[in-house]
């Protein structure tokens, strides 16, 4: 076919194109989520009327690609992987990519969210078409050039070779492509052909993350921006009654101290999942240590309404667990039936306190309110959420509001509930200045949404050497575990299986934790396994591997896992980790699980020292389909089992008359440097679409170190953090 | 409110704040270096980490009043380039993974290095105890802190 220079709108709609006027093309396309740091757009959007758009490619006349990225970085390597996947189907070289983060898109709220494990899944194959279509259009318009038909052109590393052996380098293209039509059905690449999906390729933030160049939310500031402080009730159930500031204003560089809440208290009505919802107290000053140090002379008067402690949580779920109210999930076969004629019958509980965020950024937002716009900048996993609430609370319209998204500190589930950018929003729109917003550690530990105290009780029919029978109860504090988890391993494995959840409503917020709900459950379902194994008389790997296979090839449509993948993925780990062989004083657990569409299965040592138990190395076996950047992804799951041995471990959060325990790293425990093992992962190799690998590797962690600690001291844990438990046990004196 | 003259990164810096304020904000808000990080406020986490006299030491502890005699190296100042061997360790290994902690780490290395050329294992692990990774990217940070300690020698 030979081009024709027509018109530069697409018909697909997915895609568009324009001339730069300082040279060069740009290309908008949808990223499916979508954010900006220090890099400023080539052209202002509205004019281009682009606005369906939120991710840029701007190809310069020199040939270089700078990728506009929305999607938000928490740490989980997006900002690298997704633009690799654009740069492989345009097929330029990753050298002359440059990537910088776009802004928010406030006129069409697209899926823009960092969470779950999704980016990279369910952008895979709109980021190969659109680098792939981008390729096209360049190939078709060097044909109009040389007048030759575009199918006998190739493109490779930012050249086009026409069958005369000529050439015509990407720059040389980029204003005649921007003109022509979007192609449809272009190809796509074979996966043999990668050259940069499956290279390690560094996180494109490298260079200023160590040379310290400012990057993140706390990092920002402008002209005339002041700071605030704000106090929130110490404990979970009080209600702000009065403040006197008289000596708050004595402090150096305090400006004023204000009462607020207005719009917080109209925005939890509509929407829930924030902390403390009540007035607040902001102490504004021109720098953070005055407006923290204002904040501490601060007197204030508090009322109670409803405090709760730990041993109401713990009480309150052992309730559900004894009793009759639940909701049941799934249900196979007849349970009653297998648990009436079983040979024997286990049950055990399992218990998890909550959990606080604690990512190393402390909450923190800028939010500039005038009349006519809401300017917000920081840290957020869920900008386009939180734009809605502001234009519902504010009387605003999305254009009005302008969300440029920074890299984050860390998210793990925290910076999905944006408690910190409403508070902002109102504290500016209140002080009619540009305000940032920062939270000490103490307020971060002590007004979170945590992860929710849960317990599990699974009970087990074994009947002729086999489990018959399988029954899981969950209780939990506000919310039960998400639809597909029912539907996760063993469901399909055991003929009569029933799930049931049951929930205790508490005034302490709670929230999605890295991995939620699987953070805990994989830890009690596999250490549960691991004393059926022990019972049944067979190795905890054979037991689950026998049980993988009756799920192979189920028609069960609501299964999520694949029973082969599981079993490829524990066959090579036992082989991995030398399983079954290891030397002497070494002892061995074991744990696989499947969440976030991702199959992990790991085994971790454990040493004695002294009696005590030392985690010395873990080896982790992921299947997350292609590989796109292999130093990113073995980075997500090395932090993610090192993540989840920490917090079975240590970290330990309780409640009384309301008030947090712990709101420091003086009393609060985060793994450091000498308790970590080496980690060592692998993957297995597949043509399969990617998946997700910022939580996958965490939910089988606690299980293995659990099962390993056993094999060496002959003792089941049953509650986190294992330390409490060891203690209790006086195995740590 | 008394001025201050600072010597950070061989240059002199005049600062007026109060007597107890923490070099760390001095740094962050009067200085506009926010390469050094809040992350505690108690000396817990080591994202403040700096160099006073080529010591790490926690920048959120440190009152301004008492750092006139002294030579304050940060993040910003630990090399013109980028090159010191240890940020080069850091990227030939890709170690960050949210990377807030990461010029903290990079601090206490660089100050554990210059002090201990040619360190074991369990001294690496020992060095870097004080400092935080809520990503948890322990194993490539002493990986890099001996790579680094390779480059040094």
């Amino acid at each position: 076919m030979k081009s024709q220079i027509n018109t530069n709108f697409s018909r697909r709609n997915f895609l568009k194109t324009s001339v730069l006027a300082s040279g060069g093309m740009l290309i908008g396309f949808n990223f499916l989520t979508a954010c900006k740091a220090e890099a400023k757009m080539p052209v202002d959007i509205a004019s281009l009327n682009f606005n369906d758009f939120n991710a840029f490619i701007k190809i310069s006349d020199e040939g270089y690609v700078t990728i506009f990225s929305p999607n938000p970085e928490i740490g989980q390597g997006v900002k690298t992987s997704m633009p690799m996947i654009i740069a492989e189907e345009l097929d330029v070289e990753w050298d002359k990519v440059n990537v910088a983060q776009a802004p928010l898109d406030t006129k069409k709220y697209s899926r823009q969210v960092a969470g779950g494990s999704q980016s990279i899944r369910q952008g895979w194959e709109a980021l190969r078409q659109t680098g792939a279509t981008a390729k096209q259009m360049l190939i078709n318009a060097a044909a109009v050039k040389w007048n030759v038909d575009a199918s006998t052109c190739t493109a490779s590393k930012g050249v086009i070779t026409n069958v005369n052996g000529d050439t015509l380098g990407y720059g040389d293209v980029v204003k005649e492509a921007a003109g022509l039509e979007v192609p449809e059905n272009v190809k796509l690449k074979d996966v043999k052909d990668f050259t940069i999906i499956g290279k390690d390729v560094i996180n494109v933030d490298i260079d200023k993350i160590i040379t310290g160049k400012p990057l993140f939310g706390l990092d920002y500031k402008s002209e005339g921006m002041v700071y605030a402080s704000v106090v929130r009730p110490p404990s979970f159930g009080k209600k702000l009654k009065s403040f006197d500031a008289t000596k708050a204003k004595q402090v150096n560089g305090v400006l004023d101290v204000i009462r607020f809440g207005e719009k917080l208290k109209a925005i939890e009505k509509q929407a829930s999942g924030f902390t403390r919802i009540t007035d607040k107290v902001a102490v504004i000053a021109t720098n953070t240590w005055a407006a923290m140090k204002g904040k501490k002379a601060l007197i204030i008067e508090w009322e109670d309404e409803k405090l709760e402690s730990t041993q109401d949580h713990d009480k309150n779920l052992t309730d559900i667990l004894d009793g009759k109210n639940f909701n049941t999930r799934r249900e196979d076969g007849n349970v009653k039936k297998a648990f009436a004629s079983a040979d024997k019958v286990i049950e055990r509980t399992y218990h998890s306190p909550f959990l606080p965020h604690n990512c190393m950024e402390p909450m923190n937002f800028y939010a500039d309110v005038t009349a006519d716009k809401i300017h917000l900048v920081g840290p957020t996993q869920t900008p386009q959420w939180a734009a809605g609430l502001i234009a519902a609370a504010y009387k605003v319209k999305p254009e009005q509001i302008n969300i440029e998204m920074t890299r984050m500190g860390g998210g793990f589930g925290r910076r999905l509930y944006n408690d910190f950018l409403l508070e902002a929003t109102e504290v500016s729109s209140v002080i009619k200045k540009p305000v940032k917003v920062v939270f000490s550690r103490e307020d971060d530990m002590t007004a979170g949404t945590y992860r929710p105290a849960i317990k599990y009780r699974i009970k087990a029919a074994l009947k002729d050497g086999k489990v018959t029978g399988y029954h899981l109860k969950e209780a939990a504090i506000n919310s039960n575990m998400y639809g597909l988890i029912p539907n996760f391993f063993p469901a399909g494995c055991i003929p009569n299986y029933k799930v049931d959840t049951g929930n205790y409503k508490s005034n302490i917020t709670t929230g999605a934790w890295r991995a939620p709900y699987t953070n805990f459950l994989a830890f009690a379902e596999q250490s549960f396994f691991s004393e059926l194994a022990q019972e049944l008389n067979i190795d905890h790997t054979d037991l689950i591997l026998e049980l993988l296979q009756n799920v192979k090839g189920t028609s069960d449509k609501r299964i999520q896992y694949s029973g082969q993948r599981m079993e490829d993925t524990i066959k090579l780990v036992k082989q991995k980790a030398n399983w079954g062989n290891a030397s002497n004083g070494v002892y061995q657990g074991f744990a696989a699980y499947y969440s976030h569409n991702t199959h992990v299965a790991e085994v971790a040592e454990v040493v004695l020292k002294d009696g005590y138990p030392i985690i010395k190395k873990v080896t982790a076996v992921v299947d997350c389909g292609i590989l796109v950047n292999p130093t990113g992804a073995k980075n997500q799951v090395e932090g993610g089992v090192l993540d989840g041995i920490g917090h079975a471990m240590y970290s330990d959060f309780s409640f009384k008359d309301g008030k947090p325990d712990f709101k420091n790293f003086d009393k609060y425990r985060l793994i450091r440097m000498q308790e970590t093992p080496k980690v060592d992962v692998h993957f297995v190799q597949n043509d399969k679409k990617p998946t997700g690998l910022g939580e996958p590797g965490l939910p089988p962690a606690g299980g293995a170190i659990a099962n390993a600690i056993h094999a060496a001291l002959g003792k089941r844990l049953y509650s986190q953090p294992f330390v409490n438990e060891l203690k209790k046990s006086s195995v740590l004196g | 409110m008394p001025n201050y003259t600072l010597h950070i990164n061989g240059q002199e810096k005049s600062v007026t704040a109060d007597a107890d304020t923490p070099l760390l904000w001095i740094l962050r808000d009067e200085l506009n270096m926010v390469g050094t990080k809040f992350g505690c406020g108690i000396a817990q986490c080591g994202a403040c980490t700096v160099h006073i006299d080529g010591v790490a030491t926690k920048s959120c502890q440190m009152q301004v009043s008492i750092l006139d005699d002294v030579k304050i190296t940060t993040i910003e100042g630990l090399s013109d380039d980028g090159k010191h061997p240890v940020q080069e360790a850091w990227k030939e290994i890709d170690v960050p993974q949210c990377g807030y902690c990461q010029s903290g780490q990079i601090m206490t290395a660089s100050a554990f290095l210059a002090e201990n050329k040619n360190p074991t294992t369990e001294e690496i692990r020992e060095a870097m105890h004080g400092n935080i990774c809520r990503c948890a990217s322990y194993n490539r940070i002493e990986k890099a802190v001996k790579i680094a300690a390779e480059k040094l020698s």
